[in-house]
């Protein structure tokens, strides 16, 4: 179990009506389009349980988009976030559907994106505005966004923890937590970095300059 | 850090200290933030608190969904125009819950304590006791940090134990935590020992065990505007027992297991789905057509 904050549970600050459909839903929303980290034309989002019946009334989508945007759940312009998201050329479409045993209040995400390609984000709004990303393109993670983090994706060779580690430590940053995991052998694996502190952009350059390296995205700054 | 009451009421042991001094110091730790900024931090979400809780008291606020609207200041022009069946202390405090209740549901800015569903139970029980015990802005407003400070340490539990979302445990996971959150805090602040404010905390919880989350439309506004009037009577009433020595012999961490366990038993149906309850009547069903 994972230290916390006060405001963890005292707060957010927020627009209502609701901590787990508008400001859970907004935060995903931020969640997810760092984590796909290009621009997109295009974005489904799969709803399920519990946000598939309420989120016209607790306006789950119009928070989900906002978050897409970047607001933050204290932006009042999440009641007009889908005429913004319109204004910036942006596709939206909602399914209900049944993603299986997860929370039920949980979210599938899927940016199709300028450059070609799609990334799909699947997480859950635990309560109180406290969310958890379960799935980032088909890997399962457990992110709760409490501290700055990364997610790696690299080729599964010896030495690759080490040099990314080396990177994180020459910008003197402490990392908390760390979680790899792979789907074959010398596959592609996936690393989620948890950090005391912000892990600054050239951080993330030299982690990206690595030799195998094929994604770097921080989830959280 | 504490992970249960148990642990917590250890650290409280060390050096006789309250609830609110074993957060502080944890919160201190976790953030890397020392006291000032944390309490300028805590005065941020006074602030807010105090809005939330008194923009309805003298204003007709009504929701996106049109289904509530004028109950707080009714409540109050009520309490000033004659004598109430339970005093000033309960009216003020349930209208101060009615009107952080109607401002969430106009899409107004407040603090989810624990969440937006149940964030006026917590402001109202604490608003109306700091005002009672002082009168010196200074102290009373170092009287309403410390009892955030309480309230936070319970819910901390809750949510690494159980759940505070409506979707998974019903609305006794969300007014029920509040109410227990501010119960503690209530019992700090008359002067009561940690164990009295676990009591109290415990007491809130059982009293709703069951409680499920049945929202009329789908929207946080019936009977959510109900269950924070009744949440923070709640937390006045289990505080006022624990005060009087009335104490809980289930333990608080077990009171918060079976709670948990209960909303797992809860069908979907009454968990946040607006598919049972009071939200499937015919003429909720009416409302929520238009």
């Amino acid at each position: 179990m994972s230290d916390s904050s006060i405001f963890d549970v005292l707060g957010p600050v927020m627009i209502g009506p609701s901590s787990s459909h508008t400001a859970g839903a907004v935060r995903i929303g931020n969640a997810a389009k760092m984590i796909c980290g290009a621009e997109f034309d295009a974005v489904t989002f799969y709803l399920h349980g519990s946000f598939a019946k309420t989120y016209r009334g607790h306006g789950s989508d119009r928070a989900l988009v906002g978050g897409i945007l970047g607001m933050n759940t204290e932006d009042e312009r999440i009641r007009s976030s889908y005429a913004i998201a319109e204004d910036c050329g942006i596709k939206l479409t909602f399914v209900e559907t049944d993603l299986g045993d997860v929370h039920p209040n949980t979210v599938k995400i899927i940016f199709s994106k300028k450059e070609g390609g799609t990334v799909s984000v699947t997480a859950s709004s635990m309560g109180g505005g406290e969310i958890n990303i379960i799935d980032i393109d088909g890997e399962r993670v457990d992110i709760d966004c409490k501290y700055p983090t990364a997610v790696l994706q690299y080729q599964d060779q010896p030495g690759m923890i080490s040099l990314i580690s080396g990177v994180i430590a020459t910008y003197r940053v402490n990392i908390a937590t760390v979680k790899v995991n792979r789907t074959t052998k010398g596959g592609i694996a996936t690393m989620v970095i948890e950090t005391d502190n912000h892990i600054p952009l050239d951080a993330v350059d030299g982690m990206k300059a690595i030799d195998g390296m094929s994604s770097v995205r921080i989830v959280k700054g | 850090m504490y992970h249960n009451a148990k642990e917590l009421l250890e650290l409280t042991r060390l050096g006789d200290r309250t609830i609110s001094d074993v957060v502080l110091e944890n919160e201190c730790r976790f953030t890397e933030k020392n006291q000032s900024e944390v309490f300028a931090d805590l005065r941020n979400t006074i602030a807010i608190m105090k809005n939330s809780s008194s923009i309805g008291l003298d204003k007709n606020i009504v929701s996106m969904g049109g289904l509530i609207g004028g109950d707080a200041k009714r409540l109050e022009e009520y309490r000033l125009r004659r004598t109430t069946i339970c005093g000033d202390a309960i009216n003020i405090a349930m209208a101060r819950a009615l009107s952080c209740s109607q401002c969430n549901a106009s899409m107004g800015l407040i603090v989810a304590a624990p969440t937006a569903g149940s964030c006026g139970i917590v402001p109202a029980a604490v608003i109306t006791a700091a005002e009672r015990l002082e009168t010196d802005e200074i102290k009373r407003e170092n009287l309403f940090i410390h009892a955030l400070l309480t309230a936070s340490g319970v819910g901390q539990i809750i949510a690494k134990n159980a759940t505070v979302s409506g979707a998974e445990g019903g609305c006794q996971a969300e007014c029920g935590s509040a109410s227990a959150m501010a119960a503690a805090a209530l019992t700090e602040m008359h002067g009561g020992t940690p164990e009295m404010a676990f009591h109290a905390a415990s007491i809130c919880i059982m009293n709703v065990m069951g409680l499920v989350c049945d929202p009329v439309g789908g929207l946080v506004e019936l009977p959510c505007l109900y269950r924070n009037s009744m949440g923070v009577v709640n937390a006045m009433t289990s505080a006022d027992l624990a005060l009087a020595g009335v104490a809980s012999p289930i333990p608080f961490d077990e009171v918060v297991e079976a709670m948990y366990r209960v909303g797992k038993a809860m069908p979907e149906s009454l968990k946040e789905t607006a598919m049972g309850g009071i939200a499937t009547t015919p003429t909720a069903l009416e409302l929520g057509r238009n």
